[in-house]
């Protein structure tokens, strides 16, 4: 097979089941010939992962928890006995008490600002500082942020502060290392119901929402998202660092509720 | 069992690889089908999109045993 990704490796970090974005883009990337590592955490999420990633052919998993400075090393240093070199990272992590994914953001505790904050934002510049010493050869890091960071989505609360710090992130993250053709990315997905989506306060209504809202009046598919991320860890996007890329079937763009979506209530 | 009673049960193998005849009424999800809480969470994803019902939170976290999830979505489905 000839496929984009022919002699490329990488690794996925944060894939938890089949309706995970990552796995919408580890199967595109897959498809095209890239030879993928993953990464989870705990023994709950390992179980699911193992199955997934011997799907793709993979048998290369290990266990890294991302709020744990002595795991993440220990995590690239298993990734580095194996692979010398890796030419792409998926960033697919973020988490904060589910208690505070719903009503006001002015409630957010201290510790639970910090926790988010560490394993949302922080995480991708720790994952960075340790993939960039194995990208000689120039790479792609693409992490997962949603529009939330940008305007306020009800209950997204932290979540949306956090992701905010990503995308910034990633822009200061492609300053540094866009000299050693080494590039950072986001993809902002519109909602997509995931194990991680499930935490957010009202999400089916969120979901609703956009689908009557969007340009294409329709929900983003983790095939879309799969789409983005290869173009994103492929050559296809040489050029390309310090984006956020929208995969929200345009979403993003729109001022008010489009005339034709039928009003809805919260219970629908 | 009734119509939604196979249906859930139907899930139920298929996510937790559990066989057929220990998938009674009143099984617990956890203690006798060995799902673990995340399990819990992606039977809840599975009902909801299987039967087009919303379960939220704290329905969900009353939801123990198979016929707990069959009487929820029994009488909340459209």
């Amino acid at each position: 097979m000839n496929g984009l990704m022919q002699g490329k490796r990488g690794l996925i970090m944060g894939l938890a089941n089949n309706k995970s974005l990552a796995w919408g883009i580890a199967q595109q990337l897959a498809a095209q010939g890239a030879e993928l590592a993953f990464s989870y955490q705990g023994e709950a999420l390992g179980k699911r992962v193992i199955p997934l990633a011997a799907e793709l052919g993979s048998d290369f998993t290990f266990e890294c928890d991302v709020s744990d400075m002595d795991a993440l090393d220990a995590a690239f240093e298993t990734l580095a006995a194996r692979w010398p070199t890796i030419d792409f990272v998926v960033h697919a992590i973020g988490f904060s008490d589910k208690n505070e994914l719903r009503g006001l953001y002015v409630d957010t505790s201290l510790d639970n600002f910090l926790m988010t904050m560490n394993i949302s934002a922080y995480s991708l510049v720790a994952v960075a500082k340790r993939a960039r010493p194995m990208m000689t050869n120039g790479g792609s890091i693409v992490t997962l942020s949603y529009y939330g960071a940008e305007k306020v989505i009800p209950h997204y609360n932290v979540m949306g502060v956090a992701k905010a710090a990503l995308e910034a992130s990633v822009k200061y993250l492609a300053n540094d290392l866009g000299r050693e053709n080494i590039r950072v990315n986001a993809i902002s997905a519109g909602p997509i119901k995931t194990l991680a989506a499930s935490g957010i306060g009202d999400f089916r209504y969120i979901l609703k929402w956009n689908e009557y809202n969007s340009p294409m009046r329709r929900n983003v598919t983790i095939d879309d998202v799969g789409g983005a991320g290869l173009y994103l860890c492929s050559h296809l996007s040489s050029g390309v660092t310090g984006e956020t890329h929208h995969v929200d079937a345009g979403y993003h763009v729109v001022g008010m509720k489009q005339e034709d979506a039928p009003d809805i209530a919260l219970d629908q | 069992m009734s119509e939604t009673g196979d249906r859930v049960k139907k899930i139920v193998i298929e996510h937790l690889g559990v066989e057929a005849e220990k998938v009674t009424e009143d099984a617990s999800f956890i203690d006798d089908l060995g799902a673990d809480s995340l399990d819990i969470v992606e039977l809840v994803m599975a009902f909801e999109e299987e039967f087009g019902v919303e379960i939220p939170d704290d329905a969900a976290e009353k939801i123990s045993t198979v016929n707990d999830a069959i009487e929820y979505i029994d009488s909340h489905k459209g």
